[in-house]
């Protein structure tokens, strides 16, 4: 299939994320031999830095440069996208909050399909394009195919594929007469940052980290006593923040911190994607789960199956004793 | 402002163990509990709380087979006076934009200001909103995590990385996904739902749409899931076993070890 690929390049601070060569690695494995395009948009002489960051690693670069480009707003990078690129092309994003934003509707305007969030290739077969992806919080994977005979948008789960080596003397195009005048029924304000919170979790080495499994607040004094006894902080997944139990800055996540503890201990956490994205430096993570198929025993040094509501007193207890 | 809220039905994966059947086709559905898809309570207490602010009307729209109706009454029971439900054999095995085509028919059947989904659902593809918006050709925006009226437009916050808040303003009709944590999602009680027991929530088929049944389903999707499969596990965690109390000693070994415990 003769295919021309594009990788939209998330950058910031004059920088391409990480992502750029995780794309690179996903279009080669997915179309092995294709010269793929990187697409930069945004504004001003930093997109300059990027373009030419991108152009060591991608044959070839589009580069974007417009005002109204300065945040990437996909109300406006949808119709840019839908102009300039050819028919059938393939569109490869990053399953970030932009690509969340973007690509449903970019296939729509495109007539192309769409894949998202997808953590492993299969290969190609005519137009038939094979990928893995996770349903069901990642408790079982899914072969899906998807028909790109029209094109295809296909957004990749941040971190599954390994970054590509940068090794292409590629070419910068501008292209930023094509994004003049471009105009949107959603106009982005201001990014307000996120708080900080009561204590900074990022720098604890010991974690004790809630989630769900809980079941309700009151029990959450269980784990302030774990927590206590082994002199750790705790931390929390999302839905503990979301019914309000403890503060956002306790939130471990992408949407929340990311931590660098040396022993990451998981209570009733099923190790969804987007809470283990929080967790950097390989800790040493025990998780005790009463699901023996919950994710988190994949990413876990050790597993417990059990009750929460059986085993934390008793470790509690064992622990103040051995102190 | 009338309000339209996209729900679905889904296994619950908190209360599950989600295994796959034999051949891969599908998950077993034995004993599988259902319940709304978690991120659509947010959906329908925002549509809620935003009618109870500004008046107005939430409907809440769902696709599936007869059994969504007790997940439509549940979300009424929330305090959304209408429903709907899209029912048809012709609509089985529609992919993101096939389900979206069937919305898009839904949302011009009525007349809305607002269109709100869940940002995501159990297959985590959170596409079928921005799809939506994008057959409608209504702006979109997706995670919401902050809804105010202005006038005509909204200003809405997003949810992005690291938990910062990315503020716009956004012209409506439009159509928004929404995010856990936008607010705290009102109990349901049995007497809530007793209440709109009776309520009649019509019943819309492809014909009743205007869908084109070609346009959806199996036949049309240009997205299939071929199976369902396990994945061969890596090294994975080292499993401890033994009664509670062995269990706990052995942990507090390797914690100590670890330099857990200080
Ligand atoms: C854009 C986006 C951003 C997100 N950002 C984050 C983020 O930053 N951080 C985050 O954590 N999540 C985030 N999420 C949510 C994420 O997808 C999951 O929904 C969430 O991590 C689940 O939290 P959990 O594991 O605590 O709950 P669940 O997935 O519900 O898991 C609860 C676990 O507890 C177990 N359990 C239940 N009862 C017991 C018991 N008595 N004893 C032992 N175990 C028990 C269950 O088997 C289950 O595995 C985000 C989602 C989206 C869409």
């Amino acid at each position: 299939m003769a295919t021309q690929v594009f990788a939209l390049i998330p950058h910031a601070g004059g920088k391409a994320d990480d992502a750029a060569l995780e794309l690179l690695n996903a279009a080669q494995t997915l179309f092995p031999g294709c010269a793929p395009t990187a697409l930069v948009l945004g504004s001003g002489p930093s997109l300059g830095a990027v373009a030419t960051e991108v152009a060591a690693a991608f044959p070839e670069v589009w580069s974007f440069n417009q005002e109204s480009l300065a945040y990437p707003n996909a109300e406006l990078i949808r119709p840019l996208l839908t102009k300039v690129l050819p028919a059938g092309a393939v569109v490869m994003l990053s399953h970030s909050t932009l690509g969340i934003d973007l690509g449903p509707g970019l296939s729509v305007k495109l007539g192309a399909a769409y894949l998202p969030d997808v953590v492993g290739v299969d290969g190609v077969e005519g137009s038939l394009v094979k990928v893995v992806r996770q349903e069901f919080a990642g408790q079982v994977s899914a072969h899906v195919q998807a028909d790109a005979s029209k094109g295809l948008v296909i957004s990749f789960r941040p971190g599954s594929f390994a970054p590509a080596t940068a090794s292409a003397a590629g070419t910068v195009v501008d292209k930023s007469a094509e994004a003049a005048g471009l105009t949107a029924r959603r106009r982005f304000l201001e990014v307000v940052q996120a708080e900080a919170g009561d204590v900074d979790i990022t720098r604890e080495d010991v974690l004790v980290s809630v989630g769900r499994g809980i079941g309700e607040q009151d029990n959450l004094s269980l784990v302030d006593e774990l927590a206590e006894a082994m002199g750790a902080t705790v931390c929390c997944s999302r839905p503990i923040v979301d019914a309000k139990w403890l503060d956002k800055g306790r939130q471990v996540g992408t949407s929340g911190q990311t931590v660098k503890p040396k022993i990451y201990l998981a209570l009733g956490i099923s190790g969804a994607f987007q809470h283990l994205g929080g967790l950097k430096g390989s800790p040493f993570i025990v998780a005790v789960n009463k699901n023996p198929k919950a994710p988190i025993f994949q990413a876990a040094q050790v597993g417990v199956v059990a009750d929460l509501m059986e085993l934390l007193p008793e470790l509690t207890e064992q622990i103040q004793k051995a102190k | 402002m009338d309000i339209l809220v996209c729900v679905k039905r889904v296994p619950d994966s908190a209360e599950n163990e989600i295994s796959v059947a034999a051949g891969g086709a599908d998950i077993s559905r034995e004993d599988l509990v259902y319940a709304v898809n978690e991120w659509d309570n947010y959906a329908v207490e925002e549509a809620i709380q935003i009618v109870e602010r500004e008046g107005g009307s939430v409907t809440v729209v769902a696709l599936g087979d007869s059994e969504i109706e007790e997940s439509v009454r549940r979300e009424m029971a929330m305090g959304a006076e209408q429903g709907l439900m899209l029912v048809d054999g012709a609509f089985t095995g529609s992919d993101g934009l096939g389900v979206a085509t069937i919305l898009k028919a839904a949302v011009q059947k009525g007349s809305y200001d607002l269109v709100l989904t869940g940002a995501q659902a159990d297959d985590g593809a959170a596409q079928v909103g921005g799809m939506l918006a994008a057959l409608l050709d209504y702006p979109y925006a997706s995670l919401v995590n902050r809804v105010e009226v202005a006038g005509k437009s909204l200003r809405i916050g997003r949810e992005i990385e690291g938990g910062s808040q990315e503020l716009n303003e956004i012209d409506t009709p439009c159509v928004l996904s929404i995010q856990t944590g936008i607010n705290e999602p009102r109990y349901v009680g049995l007497r809530g739902i007793r209440k709109v027991a009776s309520v009649e929530i019509p019943v819309l088929d492809a014909a009743a749409l205007g869908v084109d049944a070609a346009a959806v389903g199996q036949a049309a999707a240009k997205v299939r899931r071929v199976d369902y499969f396990v994945p061969v596990a890596g090294a994975g965690a080292e499993m401890l076993t033994g009664s509670t109390k062995e269990v706990a000693a052995q942990l507090v070994e390797l914690l100590k070890a670890k330099g857990g415990i200080n």
